[in-house]
């Protein structure tokens, strides 16, 4: 069931723009972690399938380390955000501004 | 001896230069030492005389240099000083009478607490005079002519708190400067036309390199013209004069009479080669001399305060000057110059005597009866008045003669030029004699508290009356024998290829013409201020509208402050309102408030919100990418 | 035959991502994307890429999802969102989004990029045992990246270990 590559580009670009559009749109911190992830399975599903029509399976490899780091970076971000909603119990991106100037 | 002229410039210095130090320590010892400077700078001057009547007529002129104070390029002006008859002349008058007047300075100026910086002033002001005559070129002339416009206004305005001497001081400045600025003007005509500034570069090659009575020279004579207006106080600049009464008297007698006010007549004399190349400018100085002559005696028939009423003779009798270099008679204005320093310098003594012993009252209406209490006063007084008055036998009589003599005579003169001198020589006697009449004889009508405390003049002041009164009668027969006077004169014009216009003898039927008119003059004064003191009021009752409008100076100063200081304040206040506040400031602040509208607009980026921050760097992955997709950069 | 299966599983998947974006529920968007994560994995399968496709359904979807649903559920799930202190910002999102999107299919699209091409048939791959090929690779070429990693793994631990403490 292989499709031709430009498909595949194009999916990944959809699903890469929806991740984006639901970053911006939502304020929930859990929603837009997980536009986040969803940008980066885009990403993924790009080197794939470019991998597999050049023939070159380091474009494997390189998933293979996305997916390691993105492990790392949920469980950090995940507990980074626990830890700022537990002192403000209100889950609302645009509350933080602090650093504003 | 010649050499000597040197010193005739340091003299002054080193009193300057003393003054300058010591004059608030021991002003009473630096007055003496002024004066005492002053005195040996005229002793060198007597020493150049002798050195220069040694050589021969034809020879008498050296040039020596001191050092080359600009050489850039083909430009080289040198500090140098020119000795010749001319100058000669003008620094026996200018340290002569200025010695005589310091020394009676000592004496009048003997509670002031200005004392040593009086001195400090006069002393400057002696050596920038004597700069502007020895000169060798016109930058130079240029800085003592500035030099002396500066002490005129430091002594005008010496009683700085009082704010009319303050206000008199600023409008001399400033009516001196559009001189200066017509003197900078032609210095610069001369240097493009004849790529140098000293006089005997320009004046040999005058001929060859101008056109006569064309425009280069025609606009070289004009501005210079400007300059000696301004500083000679003519016909339509010499608002300034009467003025600069507030201050000093010594000041007056001394900067106002004798001295800087001559400064114009000798740059036209000094310039004459390239005055007598423009006949168009000759014409217009012999108007203007003849004009401000009439304008300023008739003026002084009126006023009640005896300075200004000397303030518009001497307007009067620079403008006889004018008349005399406007007609070509160089050497015969010259001597008019001398005579007038002494006689005008006199007359301002004896009446600063008299204002002296009435503890500074000016007004003559207030004075009278004083013959016999100021003896001195009285007799020097008188003579100096016959002389000015072109008694015969004064000196004034010789000078001025000449001068009508030429009017009518001389190639450029005319018959109009001719009676307008010969009226204004009897209005002459007649403002002259109302002065010495009101001062001196009649009724006193000197306030009672001032009559008890008449202060009689020492002998400081009363020396001086008496040296300058021999001089204004005997000063006229330097003439003697046989135009003495004029003779040693003329070289130094005709060194320089011009021929002054002058009178051998005394033309009996224009001097017979004089002396009635001086007589009659001298007996209309006696009829209405001698005989009867209630004619005086009556006449001037009848004659009220006349009267009103000679009072007020036919309105020229009324309307220069309407005209010129209304245009200019205008100007200021456009500036000011307009040009200042809202395009200057608008610039200003405009670029101040940009700056803060873009830092504010700036700042809204930084807002602490994640999603603008993830906004902003995708709109930047766009464009990137789209780069990237066209090829690169 | 196989564009079908294509078809099908994309549609899916956009459906599953559109779906997790716009969900006002937490525990409805987490289970959403776990169904997007799904279908990549069988994409990925299509591609060769086994060992991916197991890593991406255990790692991704089994791990880490699972934690999203834990922290979503320790975050009080059901608080309605709060009106948006920025506005336009839907506006702006959106508007930027299609833009991209142009973007990006118009540069796979003009082949630009020369390798790209509409109908391209994919070149037959011989990799042999999936797990041993990206093993072999792994741990020849892409050693010194492997061992890192190893470090940022350990990193991750002691900073998450840290950052939950409620006291130091």
């Amino acid at each position: 069931m292989l499709a031709p590559l430009p498909y595949y580009l194009i999916l990944s670009a959809v699903l890469f723009t929806i991740g984006i559009f639901g970053f911006l749109f939502r304020k929930n911190p859990l929603i837009m972690f997980m536009s986040i992830e969803l940008m980066l399975n885009a990403a993924n599903l790009t080197f794939v399938s470019f991998a597999r029509y050049l023939g070159s399976l380091s474009g494997q490899v390189i998933v293979f380390f996305v997916m390691t780091i993105a492990a790392a970076e949920v469980v950090v971000g995940l507990a980074i955000i626990v830890s700022i909603f537990r002192a403000r119990a209100s889950i609302d991106v645009d509350e933080i501004h602090l650093l504003k100037d | 001896m010649v050499n000597n002229v040197w010193l005739v410039l340091l003299f002054p210095l080193i009193g300057f230069v003393w003054c300058l130090l010591f004059g608030r320590l021991w002003p009473r010892l630096s007055g003496w030492i002024a004066s005492l400077t002053i005195g040996l700078a005229f002793v060198a001057a007597v020493s150049v005389l002798i050195g220069l009547l040694a050589l021969e007529p034809g020879d008498r002129i050296r040039i020596g240099t001191l050092y080359t104070w600009i050489g850039s390029g083909s430009v080289s002006v040198p500090l140098g000083i020119l000795v010749d008859p001319l100058s000669t002349v003008m620094i026996l008058v200018v340290t002569g009478v200025s010695f005589v007047i310091h020394v009676y300075a000592t004496g009048y100026m003997h509670d002031d607490p200005g004392y040593g910086r009086f001195f400090c002033y006069m002393n400057l002001f002696v050596l920038s005079m004597l700069l502007l005559v020895l000169s060798d070129n016109f930058l130079l002339l240029m800085v003592g002519w500035a030099g002396v416009g500066l002490c005129s206004y430091l002594l005008i305005a010496f009683w700085f708190e009082k704010p009319e001497a303050a206000a008199a001081g600023v409008k001399a400045f400033v009516v001196n400067a559009i001189g200066d600025a017509g003197l900078i003007l032609a210095s610069s005509l001369i240097l493009l036309t004849f790529k140098s500034l000293d006089y005997v570069t320009v004046f040999t090659s005058a001929k060859e390199t101008l056109a006569v009575g064309g425009g280069t020279v025609t606009a070289i004579t004009l501005l210079l013209l400007v300059a000696a207006v301004a500083k000679s106080a003519q016909l339509p600049l010499y608002v300034w004069l009467p003025d600069a009464m507030a201050g000093p008297t010594p000041v007056s007698a001394l900067i106002h009479a004798a001295t800087m006010v001559t400064a114009g007549v000798y740059l036209i004399a000094r310039a004459s080669p390239l005055f007598t190349l423009a006949p168009f400018t000759m014409g217009l100085i012999a108007w203007i001399g003849a004009i401000t002559a009439l304008f300023a005696a008739t003026i002084g028939l009126v006023k009640p305060n005896i300075k200004r009423v000397l303030a518009y003779s001497t307007v009067s009798q620079l403008g006889y000057m004018f008349l005399a270099v406007g007609v070509g008679g160089f050497a015969a204005g010259i001597f008019h110059l001398m005579a007038h320093a002494f006689f005008k310098a006199l007359l301002f003594l004896a009446a600063g005597a008299v204002i002296h012993a009435l503890a500074g009252e000016e007004d003559m209406r207030k004075m009278g009866g004083l013959w016999k209490k100021l003896p001195f006063a009285y007799w020097t007084f008188l003579a100096a008045t016959l002389a000015i008055s072109g008694f015969p036998g004064f000196s004034g009589f010789f000078s001025k003669d000449e001068i009508i003599s030429l009017a009518f005579t001389s190639d450029r003169g005319n018959v109009a030029l001719g009676i307008i001198a010969l009226v204004t020589a009897g209005l002459t006697a007649v403002y002259m004699f109302r002065a010495f009449f009101m001062t001196f004889h009649g009724e006193s009508r000197v306030d009672e508290h001032v009559a008890e405390h008449l202060h009689r003049p020492g002998l400081a002041m009363v020396a001086p009356l008496v040296v300058l009164g021999v001089l204004s009668v005997i000063g006229g027969y330097v003439q003697f024998p046989g135009g003495g006077f004029t003779s040693f004169l003329t070289p130094a014009f005709t060194y320089f290829g011009v021929t002054p216009a002058t009178e051998s003898g005394l033309n009996p039927t224009i001097s017979g013409l004089s002396v009635v008119v001086v007589l009659l003059g001298i007996v209309i004064a006696w009829a209405i201020w001698y005989r009867n003191p209630k004619t005086a009021t009556s006449l001037g009752k009848s004659f009220g509208p006349v009267r009103a409008a000679l009072l007020n100076d036919y309105g020229v100063d009324a309307l220069y402050s309407l005209v010129v200081v209304g245009a200019v304040r205008g100007l200021g206040n456009v500036c000011s309102g307009l040009v200042d506040a809202l395009v200057l400031d608008g610039i200003v602040d405009g670029v101040a408030e940009s700056v803060r509208g873009i830092s504010v607009g700036v700042a809204r980026l930084e807002s602490g919100y994640v999603r603008t921050y993830a906004v902003a760097i995708l709109t930047g992955a766009i464009v990137i990418i789209a780069f990237m997709a066209r090829g690169g950069l | 035959m196989g564009m079908i299966a294509f078809v099908i599983i994309a549609v899916v998947a956009i459906v599953g991502a559109a779906g997790m974006v716009l969900s006002r529920n937490a525990v409805h968007s987490a289970l959403l994307l776990v169904a997007n994560l799904f279908c990549v994995a069988l994409l990925y399968l299509s591609l060769n890429a086994d060992f991916l496709a197991v890593v991406q359904v255990i790692v991704y979807a089994g791990a880490i999802m699972v934690l999203f649903l834990f922290v979503v559920t320790l975050l009080n799930p059901s608080q309605r969102e709060t009106p948006d202190q920025l506005h336009g910002q839907g506006w702006v999102a959106g508007v930027l989004a299609v833009v991209l999107l142009a973007e990006v299919a118009g540069v796979i699209l003009s082949g630009v990029f020369g390798m790209i091409k509409t109908t391209a048939t994919p070149p037959a791959v011989d990799w042999g045992d999936n797990v041993h090929a990206v093993g072999a690779l792994l741990y020849s070429q892409f050693l010194f990246p492997f061992e890192l990693t190893s470090i940022l793994l350990l990193v991750a631990i002691v900073g998450a270990t840290v950052l939950a403490k409620r006291r130091l």
